[in-house]
């Protein structure tokens, strides 16, 4: 499928425009700007003293065919490349993959509250974590550690959970009794996972710190580990943008057009989970990026999914990078928490959208 | 020829019935409204045609049963218009529109200029190509009542089926909005199944009326067969005459002056 076409629409619009999207090509490519700018921002800025103008030229000297001497010395070098790199590239992959999970969620569910965590993947997978944590099986840092690879599975179970139940309920496998499954299962395992909190006091610290979520474990073993998700996740996402046009008219309106709502409901959700679980697998529990940047996506660039899908997902990787450049950097040499300074900026920034935009929210 | 066929077709909910052994059948190119009092089982029988509802019997349509059809299939030949359609926030007249072509595209698959050009055409027809960049929201009851038909039109099936497409229209987009079906019918060669309140209208555009009560057909024919002051008394529950003025029939309460 051409790149064109996965990020924005088919075939060019007829003389009148229809189909025609004024912002997709824009909002594009202000996007990738935005990537570029938060990327190299992260990449050049951080509490080591490296001159910016040498970071840049040893940048530079990884592209093609491009040769500069950038004086830099070998930790330095280390530095850009095995800290402050893979930092960026979970923070967009991370972030990307939130924005877009939030965004299909509210798609499949027509409700503008509906974030990645809804079917309760940040309870199973705080759940998992903890359980890693207080039993020694990690720390939180490394490659073998356990703490990514039990909160991906709490995720992943949490949301087969609520799904089996919310669709044996009876009601006619309508949403709602999904998303009232998610809140059932949601409670049900942070229930648990606070009562193993309160019997391990000793690990409160580590537990509370995976719970607000953070990037400064950053390693290319955990980008490896979420960047197949988060492609795949995003890939077939992606695929179904138009489809989830069709599913804003209802379920009763889709299936008069050919769509099986449900069906188109297990695949996204489906899709979505698994990057969602990757993400918080490696990043812990970040909240705020699915709900803000897709809605703030739809204020400035309209409601429509094959817009707001590749535009939340260019907005949540430049969003999360910048947040955790200011984390790290507002405090420095310490580092505030990320699902702090999420909130903390991005509560402001929406305010200020949602007050200047004539748009609705869907 | 019949196009349409309903066999026998039933449904219950919760125990209720809802519909109960109907069975007609609508000929290519006929313009049929469903009328009878609230609750008489209009709108479930209108869904039910549509394949949107479960029920007993069969239907079929050009000769094939509708469960051997599959739903992108079955789409291509009913489109449905609901009494409240969806009105997505924030979405555009165009893209609305244009959902109206998801049965023809590939699953997964984005309109080619082949479908951009068919709704251009369609949007023209209902004039509503100045107002494209439009949110639905942004538009009175009578331009968004003639976007659900552009929608539907832009289906381009041979049977469209409307379910009370003129509630909340004042008298002159009454007019308009079955004058404009009129001429796509014709246009189109549409066959138009649709339910209807208000009976005048009915019998002024139909070619057949069909009256339900309690789940049943009472009486099927033409308006002038179906439209018996006497029946409709009965049906209704009300006090009813009907005139005829010019070549039309018209159906007015009848107010007794004892009975203030």
């Amino acid at each position: 499928m051409p790149v064109r076409q996965l990020l924005g629409g088919g075939a060019a619009p007829g003389p009148m425009g229809v189909g025609a999207d004024k912002f997709r090509v824009p909002g594009l490519l202000i996007g990738f700007l935005a990537v570029a700018v938060a990327a190299s921002a992260g990449l050049l800025i951080g509490p080591a003293d490296i001159d910016r103008t040498n970071a840049l030229k040893e940048l530079l000297d990884r592209l093609p065919f491009i040769s500069v001497d950038s004086g830099l010395s070998p930790i330095q070098k280390n530095i850009i490349w095995e800290v402050r790199l893979p930092r960026v590239a979970l923070g967009a992959l991370v972030g990307g993959t939130l924005a877009l999970s939030g965004a299909s969620y509210q798609a499949v569910f027509r409700n503008p509250l509906a974030d990645p965590y809804l079917l309760g993947a940040a309870a199973g997978a705080g759940l998992g974590a903890t359980v890693a944590i207080v039993t020694g099986s990690g720390d939180g840092v490394g490659t073998f550690d356990l703490v990514p690879l039990l909160a991906f599975v709490g995720a992943l179970i949490a949301v087969a959970l609520t799904y089996l139940l919310g669709y044996s309920s009876g009601t006619q496998r309508s949403p709602a009794a999904l998303l009232l499954a998610g809140v059932a299962v949601a409670s049900f395992l942070t229930a648990i996972q606070t009562f193993i909190q309160q019997q391990n006091v000793e690990t409160i610290r580590q537990v509370y710190s995976w719970i607000l979520g953070r990037l400064n474990t950053a390693s290319w073993d955990e980008v490896s580990l979420l960047a197949p998700y988060a492609f795949a996740s995003g890939l077939l996402i992606l695929v179904y943008r138009r489809i989830l046009d069709v599913m804003r008219l209802g379920d009763l309106e889709a299936s008069s057009l050919g769509i099986r709502p449900q069906l188109v409901r297990l695949v996204v959700i489906c899709a979505a989970s698994l990057g969602t679980a990757a993400a918080v697998a490696v990043s812990g529990l970040i909240a705020f990026v699915g709900i803000i940047v897709p809605h703030t996506v739809r204020l400035v660039a309209g409601a429509s999914n094959r817009v707001v899908l590749p535009l939340s997902i260019l907005f949540g990787a430049a969003f999360l990078v910048f947040v955790d450049l200011l984390g790290r950097s507002l405090a420095s040499p310490a580092e505030i928490p990320i699902g702090v300074i999420t909130a903390f900026c991005g509560a402001p920034f929406f305010v200020i959208v949602l007050r200047s935009s004539k748009r609705t929210l869907g | 020829m019949n196009l349409f066929v309903v066999n026998e077709v039933g449904v219950r909910i919760e125990d209720v019935p809802i519909l109960s052994d109907v069975s007609l059948s609508v000929n290519t190119g006929e313009w049929v409204s469903i009328v009878g009092p609230n609750g008489a089982g209009k709108t479930t029988l209108l869904s039910v045609m549509a394949g949107l509802q479960k029920a007993s019997g069969s239907l079929s349509i050009d000769g094939r049963n509708i469960t051997d059809l599959t739903l992108r299939e079955r789409a291509r030949l009913l489109a449905y218009v609901p009494q409240h359609p969806e009105i997505p926030p924030g979405m555009t007249v165009n893209s609305y529109v244009l959902l109206g072509r998801t049965p023809h595209l590939p699953f997964l698959g984005m309109e080619g200029s082949h479908d951009f050009r068919l709704v251009e055409q369609v949007l023209e027809q209902f004039d509503l190509s100045s107002m494209g960049q439009r949110t639905l929201e942004s538009l009175s009851g009578g331009e968004l009542q003639r976007c659900h038909l552009a929608r539907a039109i832009a289906q381009a099936t041979p049977i469209v089926f409307l379910d009370e497409p003129t509630t909340a229209l004042d008298l002159g987009h009454q007019q308009q909005a079955l004058d404009r079906i009129r001429l796509l019918r014709e246009e189109h060669q549409v066959t138009v199944v649709m339910t209807m309140h208000d009976l005048t209208l009915a019998s002024q555009y139909s070619d057949r009326i069909i009256l339900m009560s309690k789940g049943r057909i009472a009486v099927e024919g033409k308006p002038a067969e179906v439209l018996d002051p006497i029946r409709l008394s009965e049906l209704y529950g009300a006090q009813v005459k009907v005139l005829q003025v010019d070549d039309h029939l018209v159906v007015v309460p009848s107010v007794s002056k004892e009975n203030p």
